[in-house]
């Protein structure tokens, strides 16, 4: 099994690291403006000192955040807007739908969305700060890029092109401090959109976000059958002949994700690759089923509930090459 | 009479003639499209009017994206059909256009959209205006801009939660080259506002939340523009809000007080009528 990652190195959050990158930015040009919705990170502490006209908190105004940062964008700004994922993507999905999604294709508007609190980040909070949607409906606007990190190095290279690309985009950010997969960024290439962290045989598990931690850990005990894992980080657009290239060499496919299976999310982007293809691989796909989680109790313990955890993906591993 | 006398007196007719003229084009617009909503369209007249013939709102039709335009953006979009004919008018597009509104090819639709040169943002869904309007006016400020931002929404519209949180906004962060404008025409789609949901004394409520506040007769021209002149040059540290008191289907009398007006249509042949009445005619205009 070849590995270009490996969990070691200094744990941090993928805002910390994303924001004290985008400090560097902000200090070189006046156009950045960053806008929270009452919602902090250590590394944001230092923003609003420093750039005190350019870092606004509109306060719990979720739709406000949307229809601020559009009127900014409209005049050539590149806005950060900054919130709890849930509410940044639900409470606001209509502002942006109409002022990001559409007026985008009218004009370019620079305004990156970062949803922190992916999946079940915010574990014991509950369904209400849970996210499990997000990756169906923001894959759903035209003229979204929407990207998904699996680690705070990854989560600071994404500044350049945040600024690069003059479209509307969505970040969704784990909320808890992890250590880094990626012993360096070489290995991320971003426009490609993924990552072959193991190359393997027969299976092929993808992954994005904090599952590919999960991911990780399932393929240490699973050095027997030798799967592939392969990171992925760009939910839209999707290079996905260069991806269907790596997954056509596997007989099954295994689609691992915090979100709803079978509405949208993860399982449903591979699933459309395999279709445009023609191809009859076998796909099989661990997240939540139709419904919301009430019980309480840690991530793993939750991600055990639901079959997501270690165990269970290493049984859906073995399961599948019997 | 001093010149200046005059002059106002001059202004103030050409003024009127254009309301009336935009009135009668925007009936014939209506004739094309019968989805066009004409009552909403009728209580702005006068303030569209004042903004872009009375020297209110600078800009130049032949450079859109001007840097130093002052920006208008219509919250309420869907009753802003009577800007088609003032586009027309000024330069924007050619007039021949006006035959084409909601027909396969025309960029003319039953609400503007930014496709129309002169429109500023995306409109037809009620509430983002303010908000957007508070990024624009920030984002001018910032750069030292001498540019001023209008924005218009109906009273129906301050039903939306989102423009309270855009006038909170404002408020907070003294906007002042921001001047919001109410259509205050008392009825939104299904009946009087004050029987759905009584928004009560609109000016009261601008008050506590630290606006300048204003009110006028959104149909008395002299009025309408003394204030948005008035707004857009005044000092202070203050978001603005002009209350217009409107009447929805303004000069239409099938309209006028329907709290229904809102989704009548007029029939091709009711809108001759009304175009040959001497109240709707314009001097020296051949139908």
């Amino acid at each position: 099994m070849s590995m270009v990652a490996q969990s070691i190195g200094q744990k941090k959050t993928m805002r910390d690291a994303f924001i004290e990158r985008l400090y560097d930015k902000m200090a070189q040009d006046e156009g950045i403006f960053f806008l929270a919705a009452d919602f902090g990170s250590p590394a944001l502490d230092r923003v609003r000192a420093s750039f005190k006209d350019r870092f606004i908190n509109v306060g719990i105004a979720e739709q406000n955040l949307i229809n601020i940062a559009t009127g900014l964008a409209i005049e050539g700004c590149t806005v950060y807007a900054y919130a709890i994922a849930p509410f940044l993507t639900m409470r606001a999905y209509e502002q942006i739908r109409v002022n990001l999604s559409l007026f985008s294709e009218l004009k370019d508007l620079n305004v990156n969305l970062i949803g922190v609190g992916a999946g079940l980040s915010y574990d014991v909070s509950g369904p209400t700060h849970h996210c499990v949607e997000d990756i169906s409906i923001m894959r759903l606007l035209p003229n979204f890029h929407v990207l998904s990190p699996s680690d705070w190095r990854m989560a600071e290279t994404f500044v350049d092109y945040t600024i690069k690309h003059k479209r509307p985009k969505y970040l969704r950010f784990d909320g808890k401090p992890a250590e880094p997969l990626y012993d360096s960024t070489d290995a991320i290439d971003v426009e490609k959109g993924f990552c072959e962290l193991a190359a393997g045989e027969k299976v092929c598990l993808i992954s994005t976000g904090f599952m590919t931690h999960r991911a990780l850990k399932a393929l240490e005990a699973l050095k027997d059958i030798n799967p592939c894992l392969i990171d992925m980080f760009m939910l839209k657009p999707v290079r996905d002949d260069a991806l269907f290239e790596v997954l056509k060499r596997y007989e099954t496919i295994i689609t691992i994700e915090e979100g709803f299976i079978n509405n949208g999310g993860l399982d449903s982007l591979i699933a459309n690759v395999l279709n445009k293809h023609q191809s009859n691989i076998r796909l099989r796909k661990l997240g939540f089923n139709d419904k919301y989680v009430f019980e309480l109790g840690d991530r793993q313990h939750l991600h055990a509930l639901n079959g997501m955890d270690e165990g269970s993906i290493i049984n859906e591993v073995r399961g599948c090459v019997k | 009479m001093t010149m200046d006398d005059k002059k106002r007196t001059d202004l103030m007719n050409y003024l009127k003639e254009k309301a009336l003229w935009v009135r009668r084009e925007t009936l014939k617009i209506h004739a094309v499209s019968a989805e066009t909503r004409v009552a909403s369209s009728m209580s702005d007249v006068e303030i569209f009017v004042a903004l872009y013939y009375g020297g209110v709102l600078r800009f130049d039709a032949k450079n859109i994206l001007w840097p130093e335009r002052d920006r208008l953006i219509v919250s309420k979009g869907h009753g802003a059909i009577s800007l088609y004919p003032i586009f027309a008018d000024t330069g924007y597009f050619d007039k021949s256009e006006l035959t084409t509104v909601g027909k396969a090819g025309s960029f003319l639709g039953g609400i503007p959209d930014p496709i129309i040169p002169g429109l500023e943002t995306v409109n037809g869904s009620l509430g983002h205006g303010l908000g957007v309007a508070c990024g624009v006016a920030l984002a001018l400020r910032k750069s030292a801009s001498n540019a001023k931002v209008f924005v218009l929404l109906g009273d129906g519209e301050l039903y939306e939660g989102s423009v309270w949180e855009a006038i909170m906004f404002a408020a907070h962060h003294r906007l002042s080259n921001l001047t919001m404008i109410v259509d205050n025409n008392k009825i939104c789609m299904l009946d009087y506002c004050k029987n759905v949901l009584d928004l009560g004394c609109i000016e009261d409520k601008f008050k506590v939340f630290g606006w300048n506040v204003s009110t006028v007769d959104g149909h008395n021209m002299e009025e309408v523009y003394d204030s948005l002149m008035h707004l857009k040059t005044a000092n202070g540290d203050r978001p603005k809000v002009l209350v217009a008191n409107t009447v929805k289907g303004k000069g239409i009398p099938q309209l006028e007080n329907d709290s229904l007006c809102h989704i009548k249509s007029l029939k091709v042949e009711e809108i001759d009528r009304l175009l040959s009445d001497p109240l709707l005619t314009v001097a020296g205009e051949v139908m």
